[in-house]
Parts: C-alpha cells; structure tokens; sequence
C-alpha cells in the first residue's frame, strides 16, 4: 500500500528522485570533519526558534504598558511557559555560536573561493537577517536594555545624509521608542524567520550546486564522495546529540547567565542604566561602533565590519588550495583574527575609559587590517611556498586548476569571436 | 521574428517596453507610499508634541525632567555662577554663546538626550555626564568631551507667563 501511494505521487510530484538526489543519494566528501556539523545545526535551532517563537507569542502582548508584565505571565503562569522563554532566549545564543563556528570554519578551510563565492554571499545575507531578527526580538521584554539598545541602534540612522532624523523617527513611528516601535518590531520579528527559510533554500540550493567543500580544499574524484545518508545523517544526529546536552544546560542551569540583569527592570525612557551592553554576540561590532571617535565614522565603520566577510573571495587571492590547511601564515592570521575578536568583544563589554578606548582603537585597526592586508600576505606566502617546494598532490591539483581556468577563458573568448 | 519586419517596428516595440515599464514602476512606487507613511509618527503621537510646563517650583540650582514627546527635557534654574561660567566660554565641540541657547539666563532647556546614540546624560557636578559612551556637557548644555558631536538640542519653547513655558512651539 504506501509502495502504490509513493508511486501515485511520483507521477504527479518528484518525491522519490528529489529524495535521493538532495538526500539519500547525494555525494558528500568522506573526509568532512565535525566542522561540517554546524551548517546542520543552524538549521535545527531555527527550527527551535521559530516553534519557540510561536509558542510565546500566543501568550505575549505587544504593548508598552503590558509588555513587560507579559514576560512575568509566561514565566509564572503559563505551563511551561519559563522553558519555551529560557529555550527561546537560550536560542537566539545558540544561533550565534553555531553561525560563528560555520563560519570560522569556512574562513578557516577557504570554502569561500571558487566556485563557493555565492554561497557565501547567501550566508552573508543570512547573517544580516539573523542580526536585524535578533535585534527586533531584544526590545519586545520591553526591560531597559531592550529600550535602550534599541534607541541607540536606531539612533545609528541619523548618520543617513540629508533625511537622518526622519528616517530614525520614520523607523521609530515616534520621537522616541515606543509602542509604535514594539508592535512593529514584534510584526517583523514573527516574519523575519520565515525570510530566513526562504533565504536558507536559497543556500542550499546553492549548496547543492557546487556540492560540500572539504578539508584537504582539493576537490575530490567522484570516488572520494560517499552518500549523504546513512553516512552524514547520522554524523549530523550524532553532534546534535552533543550539541542538545550543552544547550540543555544552559536552558534549564544556567538560563539567566545569557539575560542582561537589567533587562529585568521595565524600560524607562527617562534613566539610562549607567552601563548599556549590547548581547554577547554583538560586542566585537558595538567595540568597533565606540572606537571610531565620530558618529557616522563609527557606524560606517560597523557596517563594515559585518559586511568584509563578503569581500573574502575577492581578498584572498592565494592559489594554494585548502586554505589554512597548506598556509602556515594564512593559519597564523586566522587565529590572531579571532584572538583579535575576543579582545574587541572584552572591550565592547567593558565601560569606556581611556585605556580600553586605546586597546579598542588597535583592535579595530587589527579587524580591518587582517582583511585588507590578505592580498598582499597571501601573495607573499603563495611565492614563500612555491619556492620551498609544495607536496606534488597539491602541484598536480593546482596545474589542472589553471588548466580549467584557461580553458573557460579560451571557451569565453571564442564565445566572444563567434558573436 | 520574420525577416520582413522593419526595424521601425522594433523601435516602436521598444519605446512601448519602455514606456510600459515605466508607467508600471511609477505606479508601483506610488502604491508603496501608503505603506512607507503609515510608520511614520501617527495622529495621536503628533498630539502629544507640545508640554507645558510650571517652573515655579524648582528653586535656583535645581532640575527638573520633563516628557516631551516622550523624551527627557532637563528645565535648570542656573544660579549666577553657572550662568557666569557659562557665558565666559563658547564650548570647544560645538562653540555657540550661551545667549544664543537661553531666553532668560536663569532659566536653562534642553533635550537631555545625548547627541551621540541617545541615551540620557545624568547631571553630574558642573554639566552632565552620558554613561553610555563618556560624552561631557557644559551647565549650558555645550558638549566638552566627545564623542557627542553636537550641543544638546534646545527645543522650540516660549514663556506664556514669568513661570510658566510651552515646549514644543517657538
């Protein structure tokens, strides 16, 4: 009976060949690490935030005068309502931290070159609308940090030329943060997500045209690739487990470890707490934000510091294939990246002084210079291997490389003759 | 496409593309207005632009915070020597004389929302301090110490009676 079912469908809808195709059946590299985990595991806690989410805002009101006194409600009355919250709250950390790693290891094993340029750009997109979801979701407790972090962030817009002003009241619907504020940024808060799934078919797709890169950076013969299932299903639920335990913790031991205390006092647009954070996954971009001396060099700085992961491809122009893998210095540069970003997130974290301004200011030149400087380095080190000699596999892999470059552009120019 | 078909026609088909296009963005930029003007402040939010305020009972030294349009607005009633100080300077950020930020000396009004991100300075000795970033404003509301790019704005107000101002209306 369900063999007759799957058969009716598949005349009318291609159930069984898509299955296999984009599942059972897709190749995937064998030697993909855990690293490889946490593309699957942003997928499952959006998951979790989006049924979270739905959950809560049955029970929430966007209202100014009824918003905090909601959050009380679902933590105190509704069944069940403190573990959807500190799930909900816990998540939007969760998120984070497996975006970061996926993308640390994509810097890391350079899977953003070719032919992987757009499917980092989509991963690009989905950052931004992680961080704007992210962000709108932060003001609906309505506790002084909402408040106030969402009328510094707003405030940012004043930086637009000519319309500033207008448009920070434009985006506000009021002078100040308001209700105004509150129901639109809980409007956009429940429809974001959805574009985040619409975005992720998007990745995928792309995905699933230039297939898994891998940690050799070699693109391997057709005999190096296993099926997806039961091999990588299987490794993916396995890491979940993992991944589900440390959650876990942090949702029923340690929830309130990832919630600004001052969040727990109603928004009061008359007193700004002495000492504003913005969350943690925020605070390399907000030390940069306080380091320019300027306002609208400071957000342009910002915007920036997001957006400079998309410049990779173009930045790094080292022909040596998998990235820190057979680049010592590129591997150098990494992990001083990320040390760079620790001490721009401990400074962003910390009240502004003198001293922390100045440690703010070279991290910050740090940030951009470990981009701008890649071109020039990877040149260098490209040269420095070279001379020292490479392993003849990878040799081998970068002759063919060229070869194909050479023949798309002989293809291109002969294309370019026959018009 | 057949071979006999000048290429006055495709000219004409052409401009007809183009014109359709045209005319279907104009309308479809036109039927974004109602949408983008919607979250702009509403009616009742206009409403509450104007406060009126009673000075009467904040003695010489004291402040007072007022809501207009939702934001904090610092009423100072300076004493001689912080309208002294005041006048002897023009800031350094943002000079601008200290007659051209009051009415009447004693009486000091400004939006107290820092001109950097917005948060609100707390008073603190002489001028205020904004906790958020370390911007310093002066007892006339001039910023000392950036980041802060601009004096605290002064709002549109005027005295109906000796102790008595409307905020919102010059």
């Amino acid at each position: 009976m369900p063999g007759r079912i799957i058969k009716w469908i598949d005349q009318r809808f291609p159930l069984t060949s898509f299955v296999k195709h984009e599942l059972t059946d897709y190749p995937t590299p064998r030697n993909l690490s855990y690293w490889w985990n946490f593309g699957f595991l942003a997928g499952v806690v959006l998951m979790l935030q989006v049924v979270t989410g739905i959950f809560l805002a049955m029970h929430y009101r966007a209202d100014i005068s009824l918003s905090f006194d909601s959050i009380q409600h679902i933590m105190r009355e509704v069944n069940y309502g403190w573990l959807l919250r500190y799930m909900h709250a816990t998540g939007a950390s969760a998120f984070f931290f497996v975006i970061f790693v996926h993308m640390a290891r994509t810097l890391y094993y350079g899977s953003y070159r070719a032919p992987r340029e757009l499917l980092w750009w989509t991963g690009q997109g989905l950052l931004l609308l992680l961080m704007a979801t992210a962000f709108m979701g932060y003001l609906l407790p309505w506790g002084q940090m909402s408040y106030w972090g969402a009328t510094v962030i707003t405030n940012l817009f004043q930086a637009t030329p000519f319309f500033g002003d207008q448009i920070v009241i434009w985006l506000r619907g009021d002078y100040t943060v308001g209700d105004a504020t509150l129901t639109r940024f809980f409007a956009l808060h429940y429809l974001f997500p959805f574009i985040i799934i619409g975005a992720v078919v998007i990745h995928l797709v792309a995905l699933h045209t230039v297939k898994s890169s891998n940690p050799s950076g070699i693109d391997l013969a057709a005999k190096d690739n296993i099926p997806f299932h039961p091999y990588f299903t299987i490794k993916d639920l396995y890491g979940l487990g993992w991944f589900l335990i440390v959650y876990s913790v942090f949702v029923f031991f340690l929830p309130d470890s990832l919630i600004e205390p001052a969040n727990n006092i109603p928004a009061n647009p008359m007193q700004t707490p002495n000492h504003i954070v913005p969350e943690w996954y925020f605070l390399p971009f907000y030390a940069i934000l306080r380091s320019v001396p300027n306002l609208v060099g400071g957000v342009v700085a910002m915007g920036l510091s997001v957006m400079m992961f998309a410049f990779m491809p173009f930045l790094d122009r080292s022909r040596i294939p998998g990235g820190a893998h057979y680049r010592p210095i590129f591997k150098i540069q990494f992990y001083l990246f990320l040390l760079d970003m620790l001490v721009l997130g401990y400074v962003g974290y910390t009240p502004p002084t003198n001293q922390t301004l100045l440690i703010g200011q070279i991290a910050t030149l740090c940030y951009f210079g470990s981009f701008l400087l890649i071109p020039f380095i990877s040149r260098i080190e490209e040269r420095w291997l070279v001379r020292r000699g490479l392993p003849p596999a990878v040799i081998a892999l970068m002759e063919s490389e060229a070869l194909t470059i050479e023949q798309r552009r002989l293809k291109h120019r002969r294309r370019g003759e026959q018009a | 496409m057949t071979e006999n078909e000048s290429p006055a026609n495709t000219g004409r088909r052409n401009f007809l593309i183009k014109a359709t296009t045209a005319v279907g963005g104009v309308g479809v930029a036109a039927a974004c207005v109602p949408f983008v003007a919607s979250m702009n402040p509403s009616s009742d939010v206009l409403a509450k632009a104007v406060t009126e305020v009673d000075l009467s009972g904040i003695t010489p030294g004291g402040v007072r915070t007022v809501a207009w349009q939702g934001k904090p607005v610092f009423i100072v009633h300076r004493t001689p020597e912080e309208i002294q100080a005041s006048t002897a300077t023009n800031g350094v950020i943002d000079p601008e004389p200290d007659s051209q930020r009051v009415q009447k000396p004693e009486w000091l009004v400004v939006v107290g929302v820092c001109t950097h991100m917005g948060c609100v300075p707390n008073k603190e000795g002489p001028g205020w301090t904004c906790h958020c970033h370390g911007s310093q404003y002066d007892d006339s509301g001039r910023v000392t110490r950036g980041p802060a790019p601009k004096n605290l704005e002064v709002p549109p107000y005027h005295f109906v009676a000796d102790n008595k101002i409307i905020i919102g209306k010059a």
